[in-house]
């Protein structure tokens, strides 16, 4: 599994340690406590800055996610949450502003350097890949496969290690779909599947990745209810091992519900942060959903 | 594959009965059914003869024209169902089948034409060996192809160019440095040499043309690759290449317009003691060429006339089995050929049953994705581009090199749209269906007429061909369909490309994935099963 060498879970204080920032465009936002540790915070944005054209999505961001919990980030359609996932993963380049991952700086990496460091992101409409078996999509995913280079694939000598390398990611895979719970369908074209189970392909597919941290985009978006169920359970039971989880959904209720810690944006800044409870209470979190905006 | 209708056979009860009875009989087996069969060939080509042999003119002629439809279709139709259901069989039981179902049909087709028209042995043989050439050189260069389109999704248009480079460089490298009084001096280099460097020059080629161009949106890229391909095709017919005094190796050069001589081909040299066209055979040509020479079965002694009252009919029935010398020693470069699909094949397969290939694949399928999960996307699509058109140069290398003289004219564009043709005949994606495809269409679009053509003009003697599609048609309704035909015979090249046009339509609204598109070939080093044995749910 994947999680395999993740950290200890650290979900027990990292729930309550919230971030603060002296840029944070909201600082009356619920705040707990002020030190933080950087080896505890994988991902830390700051200052990040989008505009398209004359257009500025994202307008001075500034937030951290900690180790081992499930953040949410929400926001009224437009609030600049999709952008700013974009720019973390690397799909946009930001105008200004940094993404920091495990103390590095990342800003502006290409999306599969910024996978290769440990961060993968899934997407809002699911990109299955859909001529291929679900096997094929979550045998591509793992790194470092010695397949991948055309010398070892093909010199007789070199193949051998390439077959034994298939064997054990073969191995690792069909683990993951169990666990996943959609090991029936290994053998179907991934264009066949629901579109729950495209969510939950792409998933167990990003997981494969062995990732540090992964970047949830609306994976409730079109999913039936039962199968919500079972990916929430999934991404519960992923937290518990360890993993750390950003998702972004604009259903407060999913948000409100399971995340330890929320981000809330508005107009392309973060209006709130902290947890559940406390952003529920917040009046210009209210505000940004009732009013005018929704 | 449905067996051929007779139209409105349906409303005929007793040829229907009869047809059903003859199925049941031959589904029972046994030496009565193959009897059954070949009296019933045997009935109907007697009435065709005789129907054929009546003298007419005017509405009769095209009575009896109606008349010989009839009776071919219904002398062909019975013994069609069990042999279609049969190739079926054969197609759907393994990859070779499919490939003995299209290269066997397409020799027994030449093998029917051949008697029906009455050319001799030796065109036959050698139409034979003009369709495992081409299918194989087709096959060869499909396959690279379905590595840039199949694999990676990689839009090339620029086949011919990539081609040229190698076959061009292997001409410059192992050209004689003294080539006498025709053409161009080359480096004088052994042939080996000269097929890794074009192989390599060609691999180099595609990387300089990739490597700015795979920024670009897969339709640019495809207008990069077009005009690149063209670019080298006008740079090898500049005269100011033609023959260029270097420093360090002398002249050398492209040969211009003119075109260039190849070197010679070693395969010659089994045969002939050297490779001037005049050459005397050597000792595997003095063994071989007699084997096949003056073997004649006569059956019916010449001159012999069936009198059948209404009509008599001169048939001649000796069958000469001799085989020219230039026809056998071309079954040699078939055997290279044959070999170049081989290892084209093995190479290719590994490489697609791979994590490198299941990158390609991902690449294919939405790139964004394939980056998303940490694959360098440009470094897979530089890698595989430079492979396919590595291969495309080494098997326009065995292809064209062969064939002792190209210009830069041979690699027009319209080679790489034919190679596209057996691309999406076969279907893109399938390692088996680019050799199908291949050999399909160099069967039924490219070697077919052609020997149609040849064997038809050789035999028979048509009246000269009419200047228009009009003049062809209009004697028609005297009677006569001998301006037709001639004018249909003459312009093959030409029909070829309307039939390869309806084709692709065809195929474009009933199978747009072609034969073995909808294929799922696994990009996988290994089977992918469930470990430990285990039983996978479908």
């Amino acid at each position: 599994m994947s999680s395999d060498d993740a950290t200890p879970a650290t979900t027990g204080d990292g729930a309550n340690e919230l971030a603060t920032d002296t840029d944070d465009p909201a600082p009356e936002t619920a705040q707990l406590t002020g030190d933080r540790d950087v080896a505890d915070s994988p991902l830390v944005v700051e200052n990040l800055r989008k505009e398209f054209g004359g257009i500025t999505a994202v307008d001075g961001a500034s937030f951290q996610v900690e180790r081992g919990t499930l953040t949410g980030l929400i926001g009224p359609n437009g609030a600049g949450k999709s952008t700013t996932f974009n720019c973390i993963a690397g799909t946009l380049d930001p105008t200004a502003g940094s993404v920091q991952f495990q103390g590095e700086d990342i800003t502006g990496l290409s999306p599969d350097q910024v996978c290769n460091r440990g961060l993968v992101r899934t997407f809002q409409i699911a990109r299955e890949l859909s001529e291929m078996t679900v096997l094929e999509n979550m045998m591509l995913a793992p790194k470092a496969q010695q397949g991948e280079q055309l010398r070892n694939a093909v010199l007789p000598g070199r193949r051998d290690a390439v077959i034994e390398q298939e064997e054990e990611l073969l191995e690792a895979v069909w683990e993951t779909l169990e666990f996943f719970e959609i090991d029936h369908l290994a053998q179907d074209n991934a264009g066949t599947l629901s579109g729950g189970q495209r969510k939950l392909l792409e998933m167990a597919r990003a997981l494969m990745t062995d990732p540090e941290m992964v970047l949830l985009d609306e994976p409730l978006a079109g999913v039936n209810p039962s199968l919500e169920e079972k990916l929430l359970e999934r991404i519960h039971d992923l937290r518990e091992q360890g993993q750390t989880f950003l998702l972004v959904e604009h259903d407060m209720d999913v948000i409100m519900e399971h995340c330890e810690h929320v981000i809330v944006m508005h107009q392309g800044q973060v209006l709130a942060q902290g947890p559940p409870e406390a952003v529920r209470g917040d009046e210009r979190v209210v505000e940004a959903y009732l009013g005018g905006d929704i | 594959m449905t067996a051929l209708e007779l139209p409105g056979s349906s409303e005929v009860p007793g040829w229907a009965r009869y047809r059903q009875w003859f199925r049941s009989r031959w589904d029972q087996g046994g030496v009565a059914a193959w009897l059954l069969a070949a009296a019933h060939l045997l009935v109907g080509t007697l009435l065709f003869v005789v129907i054929s042999a009546v003298p007419s003119s005017g509405l009769l002629s095209a009575v009896k024209v109606v008349l010989l439809g009839v009776v071919g279709i219904a002398t062909v139709t019975p013994p069609a169902e069990p042999y279609t259901a049969w190739l079926a069989q054969v197609w759907a039981q393994s990859d070779r089948g499919k490939l003995y179902v299209v290269l066997g049909n397409a020799a027994l087709v030449f093998f029917l034409l051949g008697i029906v028209i009455g050319s001799p042995f030796n065109a036959f043989v050698g139409g034979i060996e003009g369709l495992l050439y081409f299918a194989a050189a087709y096959a060869m260069i499909t396959l690279a192809l379905n590595l840039h389109w199949g694999y990676a999704g990689v839009f090339n248009i620029g086949v011919a160019g990539f081609m040229a480079v190698g076959v061009y460089t292997m001409a410059i490298v192992s050209s004689p440095v003294d080539p006498g009084s025709s053409g161009v001096p080359g480096l004088g280099l052994p042939l080996i040499v000269g097929i890794v460097a074009g192989t390599l020059m060609s691999t180099f080629v595609g990387l300089i043309a990739a490597l700015p161009a795979l920024r670009l949106r897969a339709d640019y890229f495809a207008i990069v690759t077009v005009a690149f391909s063209e670019i080298i095709r006008y740079f090898l017919l500049s005269g100011e290449f033609q023959a260029v005094d270097l420093p360090v190796v002398g002249v050398i050069g492209t040969g211009g317009a003119v075109g260039k001589s190849m070197p010679a081909n070693p395969l010659r040299l089994l045969f002939y003691e050297n490779s001037s066209a005049t050459a005397q055979p050597a000792l595997l040509g003095e063994l071989l060429f007699p084997l096949f020479q003056g073997l004649q079965l006569t059956i019916i002694p010449d001159g012999y006339a069936v009198n059948l009252g209404v009509a008599t009919l001169p048939i001649e029935f000796t069958l000469n089995f001799s085989v020219q010398p230039s026809v056998i020693s071309g079954f040699t470069e078939v055997a290279v050929l044959v070999v170049g699909v081989g290892a084209f094949f093995w190479l290719l397969r590994r490489v697609g049953n791979s994590p490198f290939g299941r990158v390609l694949k991902a690449i294919r399928e939405d790139e964004v994705v394939a980056k998303s999960l940490g694959k360098d996307t440009n470094a897979f699509k530089l890698v595989s581009f430079a492979l396919g058109c590595g291969l495309m140069g080494l098997g326009g290398i065995l292809w064209f090199g062969q064939q002792g003289y190209v210009t830069p004219n041979t690699f027009r564009p319209i080679i790489t749209f034919y190679i596209w043709v057996a691309l999406i005949i076969g279907g893109a994606g399938s390692n088996v269906g680019s050799v199908l495809g291949g050999s399909l269409f160099v069967a039924a679009l490219w070697e077919g007429p052609r020997y149609l053509k040849t064997t038809a003009e050789s035999a028979v003697s048509f009246p000269s061909a009419p200047n228009n599609v009009i003049q062809a048609l209009l004697p028609i309704f005297q009677g006569e369909v001998g301006p037709l035909l001639s004018f249909a015979l003459s312009n093959i090249q030409a029909f070829r490309l309307i039939f390869i046009g309806a084709l692709l339509i065809w195929l474009m609204q009933r199978r747009p994935e072609g034969l073995l598109g909808h294929r799922t070939e696994e990009a996988a080093a290994i089977p992918l099963t469930r470990p430990n044995g285990g039983e996978t749910d479908e």
